[in-house]
C-alpha cells in the first residue's frame, strides 16, 4: 500500500505573534514542529503500512528547514521524506499550497506506482483553516473523507471510514485513491525509536522545485493565491451583557427598544 | 556542563527525556501508591529501542556503552526512580550474557532482550548471603546433561514479571566463592516459582520479589561460562552495572532538585519568594553543585568503562558511592526546602526521598564500595 502523508511545520506555542505591518506570522525566535494534528495521520500512515505492507512517504512544503520536520517524521516510522520547496511558493494561500501540494503528490504517485491513501491532519495549529487537504483531493480529481476518526477497513479498491460529527459519526464506503483528513480521536501518536532517530539522522530527503513537479507558474505563490488578506486582528474580548430585570410582560418591550437602539 | 556526548547519546537523552516527561511523571505517584510493576511504560520503552542501547548491534541492540545506559538511566530517573529501575534491573540481568554468554546463548536471548519482548533479572542474593556472596545456599547439581537448582533467592528486582533470569547458585559448596556458578532460567520452567513479594519504603513499583526452585531442571547449556565463575560473572555484572545505579541516583537527585528550585521561586514567605533568602540560596547551590560532581565522575567512569580501560572496579565504586550519598543528601533538602508541603504526598518531594535510599544499599552497599575502593587503592600501592 503506497501511503502519502502530508505535514506541516508550524510555530510551537499556542499564542502566535502577528506583525500588524504586515499581517503576516511573526516566526523569530519560536521552535518549529510538526503541526500536531498532522502526527495523528503520520501514526495512521505507519499503522497502516506495519498492517499492510508498502510504505510511508511524508510530503511537506515549505522553507529549507521545514526538511526537519521531514526527519522528525522518518524518526516516527516514515520511509521516505519529500520536501517541496521553492522561492517561487512564497505567498501561498491554501488555493495554491493545495495545487502545489497536488503536483507534488502525482509526482511520488508517478514515481512510486501510484497511490492509495493520502492522510492530513484536520487542520494547522497555526493557519486553522482546515482548507488544504480538501483542497489536495479536489485537485487531484480523488474523493475525501474529512474529520475521520477510524479506519475501520481497507481493500483492494476501498475503504471504509467512521467520519465524526457533532452528534456521532457517519460510516463512508469511499473508493480507492482517497484523502482522509483525521482527527485526535484516531489513535495515539507513538513517540519516535532510537534506531528510527538514527534513521532519520543520515535518511535521504527528496526536495523538489516548482519546476520539478511541473507546477503552472501562474498557479503557485502569490499569482495563483486569490486569497487577499485585508486584515488580520484579535477580536476584542466580550464586554459583559445587560440584564433586564423584572416581570416578562414589563421587560419585553424594554427588550424589543434595547435591541432596536443596539442595530441602528 | 557539556560533557561532549555523541549524537547518538544526545537522541538517547532526548528520546529519554521525552519518555520520562510525557510518560513516566504522569503516572509515577499511581504507581508509587499501587506498587504494580509498570507495563505500560515498559512498553513505551521497549517500542522506543531503549532496551536496545546496551545490546551489541549483532544481536539486535544499537551498541552503546555503559554511558549510553547512564544517560537514559539518569533521564528516566529524573521522573521516577522506581520505573528507571525496572528498566535497569533488565540491564543488569542481560549483562552477564553479553560479558560471559557463548555465541549460541547470545543468539537464543538478547534479541528479545533487546526489543525488550522479554525483560530480564539477575539473582544473586538470599537471606543469609547479601553483601557476603560467598555464603550463597542455592546449589545446582549436575546430573548428566542438565543441572538440578534448589533453593530461594530473595530480594530479586523484577522477579515475577521478567521472562529471563540469570541465577548464581552453587555447584561445588566445598570452594566457597569458587565454587559458584551463573546460570539462565526463564520462567516457566517446571520447579521454578515466585514467593513473597516485599512491600518497600521506595522505588515501590519496582517488583521484589522471592524466586524459589525446587528440583528445577535446566539444560547443561543454560551454564554461563564455566563451573566456578559465578563469582567472577557476579563481579564484573556488577562492575558494569554500578554507574548504572550511580545514574539512577544522579536522576533522583536531578528531579528532587529541579522540583525545589521551582518551588523556591514560587513559595512566598514574609512577602518575598523563599529562593531570595541566602540559607535557600547556599542549600540550592550546594545541591546542584554536588549533583554536578556526581554527574562528571560517573560519567568518566563509565566513559572509562566503555573505552576498555581495566581496572574499572574502583572508579564504579567511587561514582556508586558518592551519586548515591548525593541522591540522599539532596533529596532530605528538597524536603526541607518545600517545608511542611514537602512532607505530603501531594507533592513530589518525599517520594524523591524515599526513592534515593535503596542507592545506598543495593548492588553492594556504600562500605562494600569503601571496601572495594581501599583494596584498590592498597593494591596500586603495593605494586
Amino acid at each position: 500500500m503506497n501511503i502519502i502523508v502530508c505535514i506541516k511545520q508550524v510555530p510551537e506555542t499556542t499564542e502566535v505573534r502577528i506583525n500588524p505591518e504586515t499581517n503576516t506570522l511573526i516566526r523569530e525566535g519560536v521552535k518549529s514542529i510538526i503541526n500536531p494534528f498532522d502526527l495523528y495521520a503520520l501514526e495512521e500512515g505507519v499503522r497502516l503500512k506495519e498492517k499492510f505492507g508498502g510504505k510511508v512517504t511524508v510530503v511537506t512544503m515549505g522553507p529549507p528547514q521545514a526538511e526537519s520536520s521531514l526527519r522528525e517524521a522518518v524518526s516516527l516510522g516514515a520511509d521516505e521524506g519529500v520536501l517541496v520547496s521553492d522561492r517561487a511558493f512564497a505567498g501561498s494561500d491554501t488555493w495554491a499550497t493545495s495545487y502545489t501540494l497536488s503536483c507534488a503528490i502525482r509526482k511520488i504517485g508517478q514515481e512510486s506506482g501510484g497511490f492509495d491513501v493520502i492522510l492530513c491532519g484536520k487542520q494547522a495549529s497555526d493557519g486553522d483553516t482546515a482548507q488544504v487537504g480538501p483542497g489536495i483531493s479536489t485537485f487531484l480529481k480523488i474523493p475525501q473523507v474529512t474529520y475521520v476518526k477510524k479506519i475501520e477497513e481497507i481493500k483492494e479498491k476501498s475503504a471504509r471510514v467512521e467520519r465524526m460529527t457533532e452528534e456521532g459519526y457517519d460510516i463512508i464506503q469511499v473508493p480507492l485513491p482517497v484523502l482522509f483528513t483525521v482527527v485526535k480521536e484516531i489513535n495515539e501518536p507513538r513517540l519516535p525509536s532510537l534506531k528510527g532517530m538514527m534513521r532519520a539522522k543520515s535518511a535521504k530527503l527528496i526536495t523538489w522545485s516548482g519546476k520539478d513537479i511541473q507546477a503552472d507558474p501562474n498557479g503557485i505563490g502569490l499569482n495563483g493565491s486569490p486569497t487577499k488578506v485585508v486584515k488580520i486582528f484579535t477580536p476584542p474580548p466580550r464586554t459583559g451583557g445587560q440584564m433586564l430585570r423584572g416581570e416578562t410582560p414589563d421587560i419585553v418591550g424594554k427588550l424589543v427598544s434595547e435591541l432596536r437602539s443596539e442595530v441602528h | 556542563m557539556d560533557y561532549l556526548l555523541t549524537d547518538e547519546q544526545k537522541m538517547i537523552q532526548e528520546l529519554a527525556r521525552k519518555i520520562a516527561d510525557d510518560k513516566i511523571r504522569p503516572v509515577a505517584a499511581k504507581y508509587d501508591a499501587t506498587e504494580e510493576y509498570p507495563w505500560e511504560v515498559v512498553k513505551v520503552m521497549a517500542e522506543s529501542d531503549l532496551f536496545a542501547i546496551f545490546v551489541p548491534e549483532q544481536y539486535g541492540g544499537t551498541g552503546g556503552g555503559i554511558l549510553d545506559l547512564c544517560i537514559a538511566t539518569e533521564e528516566l530517573s529524573r521522573a521516577c526512580g522506581g520505573i528507571a529501575v525496572c528498566y535497569a534491573a533488565s540491564a543488569l540481568g542481560t549483562f552477564p550474557i553479553i560479558l560471559f554468554g557463548s555465541d549460541e546463548q547470545k543468539k537464543k536471548y538478547l534479541p528479545d532482550l533487546a526489543k525488550g519482548k522479554k525483560i530480564a533479572a539477575f539473582a544473586v542474593t538470599e537471606p543469609e548471603a547479601g553483601s557476603d556472596a560467598s555464603a550463597i545456599k542455592t546449589t545446582a547439581v549436575k546430573k548428566g546433561d542438565h543441572y538440578v537448582l534448589n533453593g530461594t533467592k530473595h530480594f530479586i528486582t523484577n522477579g515475577g514479571e521478567a521472562q529471563t533470569y540469570t541465577v548464581v547458585a552453587m555447584t561445588n559448596k566445598t570452594k566457597g566463592a569458587r565454587g559458584a556458578s551463573a546460570f539462565i532460567i526463564e520462567k516457566g520452567t517446571p520447579g521454578f516459582t515466585f514467593g513473597k513479594k516485599e512491600e518497600k519504603l521506595g522505588i515501590r513499583t519496582a517488583v521484589t520479589r522471592e524466586l524459589v526452585f525446587n528440583d528445577c531442571k535446566i539444560p547443561k547449556e543454560n551454564l554461563i561460562a564455566k563451573e566456578g565463575m559465578g563469582f567472577i560473572v557476579t563481579m564484573r555484572t556488577f562492575d558494569m552495572s554500578r554507574p548504572g545505579v550511580a545514574a539512577q541516583a544522579l536522576g533522583i537527585a536531578q528531579g528532587a532538585f529541579e522540583a525545589a528550585l521551582k518551588y523556591s521561586r514560587e513559595r512566598v514567605q514574609f512577602g518575598k519568594p523563599i529562593s531570595s533568602f541566602q540559607g535557600i540560596q547556599w542549600m540550592l547551590a550546594d545541591m546542584a553543585t554536588s549533583i554536578e560532581a556526581a554527574r562528571a565522575l560517573i560519567y568518566a567512569a563509565a566513559r572509562a568503562t566503555d573505552a576498555g580501560a581495566k581496572d574499572i572496579a574502583k572508579a564504579s565504586a567511587m561514582a556508586k558511592l558518592y551519586a548515591s550519598d548525593v541522591a540522599m543528601k539532596v533529596t532530605v533538602d528538597a524536603v526541607q526546602i518545600f517545608g511542611g508541603y514537602g512532607y505530603m504526598k501531594d507533592y513530589p518531594v518525599e517520594k524523591y526521598m524515599r526513592d534515593a535510599k535503596i542507592t545506598q544499599i543495593y548492588e553492594g552497599t556504600n562500605q562494600i564500595q569503601r571496601n572495594i575502593i581501599a583494596l584498590q587503592l592498597i593494591k596500586e600501592l603495593a605494586k
